[in-house]
């Protein structure tokens, strides 16, 4: 691993990502999806704590008079779906075009390890998916200068987004290592996301021991509790691992191509 | 500085080169020639370490390409055929990133970065953004990235193709200049470049070498051939030319005008040419046009080859 060279690749990238059009429409769209949400959860808050002002019997039934457990946190799960949903828009060129145009013949022939390829175009959309995210916290920002909301369960929920976001981008630099088709590439990271997501929904159904494994390999269970304010060790390992395997197959999937 | 030993590709079913050895001195040039498909990309992309070959080993500077492959990639400067370039960037821009990732001081990167512009011409394109820049100009960068670090082997695929003949003879001119500190392979489908740049040529049919030469015992060892053209009596021209020494074959050729045109192969030009002299002094013709035809590659790869098969 060489930084100066890991630098040098980050550098590139993230030019190439801020001189293309795809970042800023996918930002824009991130930010007016969630903003919807945002709206709606907002106004629904808005509309029933207004009458619960009125309405005792409503207050207690709803508990909702929480502005973390009732905006915050479904804002928090509506935020990593949508994110889930635009990370493979952004991963899928990361190899999949230089295998397209050619380029990755020089850049496989230039002195650099895989590993720092590998790592410097991961950080990149790094640096693209913190931006969305941080783009986001005007959100949080507005409610803590309207209301009065609970910030650690803010903190903890943008530690969530980071580590889901991140774990999504891995996926997606290794089904764009896979292909020289950035449709394929987003098309297998969609499949691939969707099936971590859902697999959650099938713990009812299988017996007890397999429902764990299943809910522990399941990439929305584990920010459940960071969304409530719990930093719990076992979530943060699972994203780390889930980050470092796939870019550990990105790694492979390079190699087996120069292997041909 | 380059030893390729039995080395052999196959992708797949297909056997891409087959059993091909050859070696490199230190500030040599050397020429590879080839038809479409023979297998010279091949080669060169596993002397650049871009894929591993499926058997024979390739060693360039001293280092194994497989085995140490980052410290070739160190030593070589590379031009892909297709010349695969981030489009989105500018020259300037592109050729500094090259610089960099090759490993030069970060306060040496724009110095080297200019540097390599100015021999490969690149000044009036430098701000531009490659995919805007012409043909011509994206050669020019390709061969730009591949010197910009001033290395050891200089490998290039096709470097002169889609050039304007000025350009052309700069490039040229730069790649002789490179010989003696460094090593140059190229690859070309044009016979006098190889005359021109190099001192010597390996020549590779369907992945097979055929044959390894100084490019002059390769022209010289195919026969010369001319152009005449002759007005008179076409019959009695063909009954006179058959019976010149010296001469192997003729074959009538398209001329213009009302004179006859031939196309003659000698096998002794210093006796032909005097027997087409006294030939047209004696029967009081006038010869139009007298012109050495070029041999062409496609003459030497025919003769090679057939001569392989036989
Ligand atoms: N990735 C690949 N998969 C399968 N076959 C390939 C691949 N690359 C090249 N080949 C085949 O290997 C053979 C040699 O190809 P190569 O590109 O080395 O030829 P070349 O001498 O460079 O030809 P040209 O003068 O046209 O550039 C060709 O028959 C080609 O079809
Ligand atoms: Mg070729």
């Amino acid at each position: 691993m060489n930084i100066r060279n890991i630098g040098i690749i980050l550098g590139r990238e993230l030019r190439s990502y801020f001189s293309s059009l795809t970042v800023y429409v996918v930002i824009l769209m991130f930010l007016l999806m969630t903003g919807y949400f945002f709206y709606n959860l907002l106004a629904t808050f808005s509309v029933v704590s207004f009458q619960a002002q009125t309405d005792p019997m409503l207050a207690r039934q709803y508990q909702l008079l929480n502005i973390n457990e009732t905006v915050i946190r479904p804002l928090f799960g509506s935020i990593s779906i949508i994110l889930l949903m635009m990370t493979p828009l952004l991963t899928m060129r990361l190899f999949a075009e230089e295998k397209k145009t050619g380029t990755i013949e020089l850049l496989l022939t230039f002195p650099v390890n895989d590993v720092d390829v590998v790592l410097g175009k991961y950080l990149a959309c790094l640096v693209v998916l913190l931006t969305m995210v941080a783009l986001t916290a005007t959100y949080p920002i507005l409610l803590v200068i309207l209301g009065d909301p609970e910030v650690v369960p803010i903190a903890t929920g943008y530690l969530g987004l980071i580590l889901i976001g991140a774990a999504a981008i891995s996926l997606g630099i290794f089904t764009s290592s896979l292909t020289e088709n950035q449709i394929v590439s987003a098309s297998m990271s969609f499949g691939m996301l969707f099936f971590f997501w859902l697999i959650s929904y099938s713990v009812p159904l299988v017996s007890a021991g397999l429902g764990q494994v299943l809910s522990y390999l399941s990439i929305n269970e584990h920010i459940a509790s960071l969304s409530k304010g719990v930093v719990d060790s076992e979530d943060i390992i699972y994203y780390l691992c889930f980050i470092v395997l796939f870019l550990f197959l990105t790694l492979r999937s390079l190699e087996t191509k120069r292997w041909r | 500085m380059i030893e390729v030993e039995n080395l052999t590709k196959d992708y797949g079913e297909f056997r891409a080169i087959d059993n091909i050895s050859f070696t490199v001195e230190k500030g040599e040039i050397l020429g590879f020639l080839g038809p479409n498909g023979a297998g010279k990309t091949t080669v060169m992309r596993i002397l650049t370490c871009f894929f591993p070959p499926t058997e024979g080993k390739a060693v360039v500077a001293g280092f194994n390409c497989f085995e140490d492959s980052l410290n070739v990639r160190k030593r070589i400067g590379y031009l892909p055929q297709r010349v695969p370039l981030y489009e989105d960037m500018k020259v300037s821009d592109y050729l500094r990133f090259v610089a960099a990732i090759k490993g030069t001081p970060a306060k040496e990167v724009n110095r080297k970065a200019a540097k390599v512009m100015d021999d490969c011409g690149l000044g009036d394109v430098s701000g531009k953004l490659i995919s805007t820049i012409s043909g011509g100009y994206r050669q020019r960068v390709g061969i730009a990235q591949a010197l910009v670090n001033d290395p050891e082997v200089l490998i290039l695929d096709e470097p002169t193709v889609g050039l304007d003949p000025k350009q052309i003879k700069e490039i040229r001119n730069l790649i002789k200049d490179l010989a003696g500190k460094h090593t140059v392979i190229l690859s070309t489908h044009i016979l006098p470049e190889v005359s021109i740049l190099c001192g010597r040529v390996i020549i590779i049919n369907k992945g097979k070498l055929v044959a390894v030469d100084r490019p002059e015992n390769l022209t010289s060892e195919s026969s010369r051939r001319m152009f005449l053209r002759i007005n008179g009596n076409a019959q009695m021209i063909e009954r006179e030319l058959a019976g010149i020494s010296g001469i192997k074959e003729f074959e009538t050729a398209q001329a213009s005008g009302e004179a006859n045109g031939y196309i003659v192969v000698f096998d002794d030009e210093k006796r032909g040419r005097p027997g087409i002299q006294s030939m047209i002094e004696k029967n009081n013709w006038e010869l139009m046009e007298m012109r050495p035809l070029e041999t062409s590659l496609e003459d030497i790869f025919i003769k090679l080859v057939t001569k392989e098969e036989a």
